[in-house]
């Protein structure tokens, strides 16, 4: 690489007294006084959420209201702070969705411990949980930092997709193609 | 009213002069702290605080909502928290100095108001009589005297803080006034020995620098600013190393002695040390305008005394010969000057990056020392030139 000598010239007297620089400097910060304002007036404006946000884990239903969850237990596993909990449960013979057999009982995510790391969406076969938009959570209690099951569903909603692997496979099974 | 106020012994009248005076200038020390925080904001692209409001005042419609963008609510809240906290007093601290600092910081600030004429009206035969707590020829050298006593509660409060930052910037917080003292005083003489003419009775009066000031012709009207540019330049700097401003801020420094002199201070005892430095900016501001920016003279080469009578001229009513009126005038002239020097004071500070202690020790006293004698000697052969033909 060619080596470019740069000269350097010596200040000159007026540049020396340091004032000429001043003087650049307060314009400069008078320009600033008039030009528009950067900041974001937090809880009045909000900021857009750009798509593939990792926000708080929620559980989402699919479009038949049935919620998506197996209690597989893997985002459990891989939750690397520990902050999910789920207890599994069976789905009753007489329910509709008896044939997906299992559901969580309880499921909780502390949010105190959570990392926003999207592990767990990213290892659930079920397609069930969610990083989803919402970046603000308080509470005045450890408690309330808990998201219990009633909670996640209520903030992740349906998820519009429509592959009903379930009940493709319920129908399979009745049209006697059990291996399906 | 006024007939009632005159006729109160001579000593009331003073103590309530002087208790108005320092409610003016105690509240202007809160204000200007706010007014820092919105200039700061400003200049840096984001809107400051503006979200405290009193609920009475947030239902008028438009004024309200204007009021609190401005943040003026955040002056009291501020003031609130500060009264209010609690006052703490460190374990390693010598507590009887300790609690002098703040106490011998405002005893200053608030002293020299006292010579500084903030207004002037004119009397029935035409003469301006400034507004003053007490005229007295010494003026400008009672500034300099009681001001420089200021630095001992610096010094108070590094020392009884026992702790080394506190020390380390009230050691350099009294170098710092100390080789500023110099140039500041230097560089003032000019102009008094312009005012006061050989074997003719001297002042040192600042009511009397704006006389100066005031008189007809184009020398007479002409400020000193541009009479002697360089003396104001001198005194600006060193006001800026008197007051502790940045660039100067040596004895603060946070960036390098976590607070300076007051790490240790917290609640209203550290509330007073910056009501002070806002109070010494206040008078220091003050005393620059009446030396270099004509008082209360609205422009240059128009005196009060003329502004009013062309105003009256104009209106035709009697309105504008009323001594309070024309004072109020004055006042307001003054302080609208006085505004403007401390939003400079600001506009520098968010500007400038502060210098090292060396390098202010370096332009105390190698650059600004010399050029503020070389400009004395220069005005008094000047001087001597034009009075020996005048």
């Amino acid at each position: 690489m060619a080596v470019i000598p740069v000269e350097r010239k010596p200040l000159t007297l007026v540049e020396r007294t340091y004032l000429p620089q001043i003087l650049g400097g307060l314009k400069t910060t008078l320009r600033h006084f008039v030009t528009p304002k950067q900041t974001m007036e937090y809880p009045e404006q909000r900021p857009a959420i750009p798509p593939g946000y990792r926000g708080v884990p929620v559980l989402v239903k699919d479009p038949h209201g049935r919620e998506k969850c197996v209690s597989c237990q893997l985002c459990e596993f891989v939750c690397p702070p520990k902050a999910i909990r789920i207890t599994p449960g069976e789905i009753s013979a007489d329910a509709p969705d008896a044939h997906v057999e299992r559901a969580p009982r309880e499921f909780d995510i502390d949010m105190l411990r959570c990392i926003y790391c999207g592990l767990c969406q990213e290892v659930c076969p079920e397609e069930a949980i969610f990083l989803q938009n919402q970046y603000s959570m308080s509470g005045y209690t450890r408690a309330e930092m808990i998201n219990h099951k009633d909670r996640l569903y209520e903030l992740g909603g349906t998820l519009p997709d429509q592959h009903f692997k379930w009940d493709k496979k319920k129908a399979a099974e009745v049209a006697g193609n059990a291996g399906h | 009213m006024v007939d009632f106020y005159l006729q109160l012994h001579p000593f009331v009248q003073g103590l309530l002069k002087g208790l108005a005076v320092i409610l003016v200038i105690f509240p202007l020390g809160g204000v200007c702290s706010m007014a820092e925080r919105k200039v700061s904001a400003w200049i840096q692209d984001r809107p400051g605080p503006n979200r405290a409001i009193v609920p009475w005042i947030a239902w008028i419609p438009f004024f309200g909502k204007f009021l609190q963008r401005l943040g003026l609510f955040h002056v009291m809240a501020d003031g609130g928290k500060m009264l209010f906290k609690e006052d703490s007093l460190p374990d390693h601290v010598n507590k009887f100095y300790f609690v002098l600092a703040p106490i011998v910081a405002m005893i200053p600030a608030l002293t020299t108001v006292t010579v500084v004429p903030f207004g002037a009206y004119l009397d029935p035969a035409g003469r301006v009589i400034p507004l003053v707590l007490a005229n007295v020829d010494v003026g400008l050298l009672a500034v300099f005297a009681v001001a420089s006593l200021g630095v001992y509660s610096l010094i108070l409060a590094g020392w009884a803080s026992n702790s080394k930052y506190p020390f380390l910037g009230s050691v350099r917080a009294s170098a710092q006034l100390i080789s500023y003292e110099l140039s500041m005083t230097l560089s003032v003489i000019p102009v008094f020995l312009w005012i006061n003419a050989p074997g003719a009775e001297g002042t040192m009066g600042l009511g009397k620098a704006v006389e100066f000031q005031s008189l007809p012709g184009f020398w007479g009207g002409m400020w000193f600013i541009f009479l002697m540019p360089v003396s104001a330049f001198i005194f600006l700097t060193s006001l800026f190393a008197e007051t502790n401003r940045q660039p100067f801020d040596m004895p603060e420094s946070e960036a390098d002695l976590v607070g300076g002199f007051h790490t240790e201070y917290g609640a209203f005892k550290w509330g007073l040390f910056f009501v002070a430095e806002y109070a010494n900016m206040i008078i220091g501001s003050g005393v620059f305008i009446l030396l270099f920016f004509g008082g209360w003279n609205p422009l240059p080469w128009i005196p009060i005394a003329d502004l009013v009578g062309w105003l009256h001229h104009l209106t035709g009513s009697a309105f504008w010969a009323n001594p309070f009126v024309v004072g109020l005038l004055s006042i307001l002239i003054f302080f609208a000057k006085v505004i403007f020097m401390i939003f400079v004071f600001m506009w520098v500070r968010w500007t400038v990056p502060r210098f090292r202690y060396d390098q202010v020790m370096e332009i105390g006293w190698k650059k600004l020392l010399p050029l503020a004698i070389a400009n004395l000697l220069a005005y008094a052969v000047g001087i001597a030139i034009v009075q020996m033909k005048g």
